[in-house]
C-alpha cells in the first residue's frame, strides 16, 4: 500500500514541475501580472482573462507548495536487492529534499541506511552505509551542505518488517531521512 | 487501538522480566550412524539432601550432544557400581558397551565442599583408563561434570574436549518497529546458565572474546552511532574504544591479545584497521573504495582474512598485517563472506551463496590447498560461524520458522545440535577459547 501512494506522488510531482517551469518562463510572477492589468486600461475581457491567469498561477503555486510538502513528507526510500544506488524514480523527491536543505542552512538531517536480513550482518552494515551515502551525495548535488547531513547504517539490525518474504525484504532495504 | 494496547502489554511483561536471559534448550538434531556405546552409571551420593545437579547426567548429555557417543539408559543397566571393586565387565559386555564411567560424590560433615571421585574403563580390554577425585563447592557440580566429559572425550577421541567452554551471543526481543530489546548474553556451550552482560534498546552486535576469556568486545549503537566497546566480564566494567566518523565495527582480538582488528569507514568506505591496544595506534590494512569488512586473524597473528566486494559481489581475501596487496581466496561463488581459518590454517570456514539464483546462505569449508569444498548446512539463512577451540564443531546462527536460533555442526558435517531460545531471536554466537 505504501508503495502505491508513493508512486502516485512521484507522477504528480513530475507533471507539476513541468507546468511550473512553463508558467515561470512565459509569464513571469503573479504580482507583475496584476500590476500590468491595473495600468494598461485594456478592455474588460482581457482584464478578466488576465485575472483568470493570475488565479491559475496562484493555484499552481499552491499546488507546487503542497507537492513540495508531500515530497518533504516522503522520508523513506527503498532499494533493490544488493543495490546501493537509490531508485531513479526517487530522484525528484530527493532533489526537493536537497533544495530544502540548501534553503534552510540551519536544518540538520540524519540518513539511516538499512539492509534486508540476507547475507552477513557486518557486510550488511557496509551496504546500509553505502545506501545512505548514495542519498547523501545526491542531496549535496542539489545544494545541501555535507555539514547538514549525518549518515548512519543499521545494517539488518532494525527491520521495519520482520517477515521472510520478498515483500518484507523490500520494505527493509531502505534509507530513512530523519 | 487494539494494536497499541497489545504493544503496551508486551512492554510491561518484558519490563517485568527485567534482565532475564534468553533460555536456550539444546536439541540434538543429527548424530553419527554408529555412535560409540558408553555406560555412564548414576554417581552415588549419601548426603541427606538431594544434589542440585545430576553429574552423571551432565556427562552423558555432553557426550551425546557432540554426536559421537550413545549413552546407555540407566534403566537398562544390570548393575550400578560406584567404584572399581564393584565393576563386573561381563555386565557391560552383554550390553555391548565399549566404555564405562562410574563415580561417587561425598562430602565431609560440616563442609561446603564435595568430592567427586570418578573412574573410566575400557570394557573390551577390562582396563581402567583414568580415575580422579575432583573437589569443589556444591555450586560447581556442573563444572565438575563438564570437566569429567573433557577427560572422557580426550581419552576416546584423542582430541581435547570443549565441554567447559562458553558462548557469547546476541538476543533480540522485537516488540514493535520502535522498540526492540537487544542483549549480549553469555552461557555454557550447551546454552545452560545464561547471563545477560549488557542490555540496550539500540542494536548490539558482534560480541567476541578476548583470547584469555576475561573480556568481550562488541558493537553498541547506544550513542545512536555504531561504536566499539570492551567489557570486563567479571566486573561489568566497560570502556568505549572507538569514536571515528562512520562505521566502527567487527572488533576481533589478535590471538596474542595485543591488538584489535576492526572496520572503520572514516576515510570514506569501510576498510580493515588494526588497533594496538597499548598505544591505541591504528594501522590500516586495506585501502579500497569498496567495502572491506569482517576481519579474522590467522592463528599466527600475521595475517587477516576479510570480505571485500571490490569485484562487485562479496569474496574472501587475505592480507598480511603489514598491509600490501591482498590475495583473493574464493572465486566460484556468488557471495562468499565472513571467512575464518580452522586452526590448521588451510580450511576456511565461511558463509556461502553459490549462485544468484539459489538464494540460500550456507556454512561451508573450503580447503585453499586442495580446493575441496564441503557445504555443512541445509538451512537457508545461515551466518556468523564460530569455531569451537578444539576445532571440532562450528556454531552459527540461522532462522527456523522465522525465529533466530543457534545451530552447531561438526566440521565433517555428521553431527548437528541446536540451541533454540525460549523467547525472542538469538544470533551471532561466539565460541570462547579454552577457559580451563
Amino acid at each position: 500500500m505504501g508503495t502505491h501512494s508513493m508512486k502516485f506522488f512521484k507522477t504528480t510531482i513530475l507533471a507539476l514541475s513541468i507546468m511550473g517551469l512553463a508558467a515561470c518562463s512565459s509569464t513571469g510572477d503573479e504580482e507583475a501580472m496584476a500590476s500590468t492589468a491595473d495600468t494598461s486600461g485594456i478592455d474588460a475581457t482581457t482584464a478578466a482573462a488576465q485575472r483568470a491567469e493570475a488565479e491559475r498561477l496562484a493555484r499552481e503555486r499552491e499546488a507546487q507548495q503542497r507537492m513540495e510538502a508531500a515530497a518533504l513528507a516522503t522520508t523513506v526510500f527503498y532499494f533493490d536487492f544488493d543495490v546501493s544506488e537509490f531508485m531513479a524514480s526517487d530522484r525528484d523527491v530527493l532533489a526537493i529534499h536537497g533544495r530544502n536543505l540548501a534553503a534552510n542552512s540551519s536544518r540538520r538531517v540524519r540518513l539511516e541506511g538499512h539492509a534486508d536480513e540476507r547475507g552477513t550482518r557486518e557486510y550488511n552494515l557496509a551496504l546500509g552505509e553505502r545506501r545512505a551515502n548514495s542519498i547523501r551525495d545526491y542531496l549535496v548535488v542539489n545544494g545541501a551542505s555535507l555539514s547538514q547531513i549525518e549518515t548512519v547504517s543499521y545494517g539488518e539490525e532494525r527491520p521495519s518488517d520482520t517477515g521472510q518474504t520478498e515483500a518484507s525484504y523490500r520494505l527493509n532495504r531502505r534509507v530513512e531521512i530523519k | 487501538m487494539i494494536k497499541t494496547l497489545r504493544n503496551l502489554v508486551i512492554v510491561v511483561s518484558l519490563f517485568a522480566e527485567g534482565l532475564m536471559a534468553a533460555e536456550l534448550n539444546i536439541e540434538i538434531t543429527q548424530g553419527v550412524d554408529n555412535p560409540i556405546p558408553i555406560a555412564v552409571v548414576p554417581f552415588s551420593w549419601e548426603g541427606s539432601s538431594a544434589l542440585s545437579e545430576d553429574v552423571a547426567g551432565i556427562v552423558a548429555a555432553d557426550l551425546q550432544q557432540v554426536g559421537e557417543f550413545r549413552a546407555l539408559p540407566a534403566g537398562n543397566m544390570l548393575s550400578t557400581p560406584d567404584e572399581a571393586a564393584e565393576v563386573f565387565f561381563r555386565d557391560w559386555r552383554i550390553l555391548a558397551q565399549d566404555y564405562l564411567l562410574i563415580g561417587k560424590i561425598t562430602n565431609s560433615p560440616g563442609s561446603q565442599l564435595v568430592q567427586v571421585q570418578y573412574e573410566f574403563f575400557d570394557v573390551a580390554r577390562e582396563q581402567k583408563l583414568v580415575g580422579e577425585v575432583l573437589t569443589g563447592s556444591m555450586s560447581q557440580l556442573r563444572d565438575i561434570g563438564h570437566e569429567i566429559s573433557n577427560v572422557v572425550y580426550e581419552q576416546v577421541t584423542g582430541v581435547r574436549g570443549a565441554f567447559s567452554t562458553e558462548i557469547l551471543y546476541v538476543s533480540a526481543q522485537f516488540v514493535s518497529p520502535e522498540l526492540t530489546y537487544y542483549r549480549i548474553e553469555k552461557s555454557d556451550y550447551d546454552g545452560r546458565r545464561s547471563q545477560v552482560l549488557v542490555e540496550s534498546q539500540e542494536p548490539l552486535m558482534s560480541p567476541t572474546w578476548s583470547p584469555d576469556g576475561s573480556q568481550v568486545a562488541y558493537l553498541s549503537f547506544e550513542t545512536n552511532l555504531p561504536r566499539i566497546y570492551i567489557q570486563e566480564i567479571a566486573t561489568g566494567q566497560r570502556r568505549q574504544i572507538t569514536n571515528f566518523p562512520g562505521i566502527n565495527s567487527s572488533p576481533v582480538w589478535s590471538p596474542d591479545g595485543t591488538k584489535l582488528a576492526m572496520v572503520l569507514s572514516k576515510d570514506g568506505s569501510p576498510d580493515v584497521y588494526v588497533m594496538d591496544l597499548m598505544s591505541n595506534q591504528l594501522t590500516r590494512l586495506t585501502d579500497h573504495p569498496r567495502a572491506e569488512t569482517e576481519p579474522s586473524w590467522s592463528a599466527d597473528s600475521r595475517s587477516v582474512v576479510f570480505t571485500s566486494d571490490r569485484t562487485g559481489q562479496p569474496q574472501i581475501y587475505q592480507v598480511g598485517i603489514t598491509g600490501g596487496f591482498p590475495e583473493r581466496l574464493t572465486f566460484d561463488c556468488f557471495y562468499c563472506a565472513k571467512g575464518r581459518f580452522l586452526p590448521d590454517g588451510k580450511n576456511l570456514v565461511h558463509v556461502r551463496r553459490d549462485t544468484r539464483e539459489d538464494n540460500s546462505y550456507s556454512i561451508a569449508i573450503f580447503n585453499i590447498e586442495t580446493q575441496r569444498l564441503i557445504t555443512l548446512t541445509d538451512t537457508s539463512l545461515d551466518e556468523s560461524p564460530s569455531v569451537a577451540p578444539n576445532g571440532s564443531m562450528i556454531m552459527f546462527a540461522t532462522k527456523v520458522n522465522g525465529r533466530g536460533i543457534l545451530d552447531a555442526v561438526s566440521i565433517d558435517g555428521r553431527v548437528k545440535f541446536r540451541l533454540p531460545s525460549a523467547q525472542g531471536d538469538v544470533r551471532e554466537p561466539s565460541w570462547s577459547p579454552f577457559l580451563n
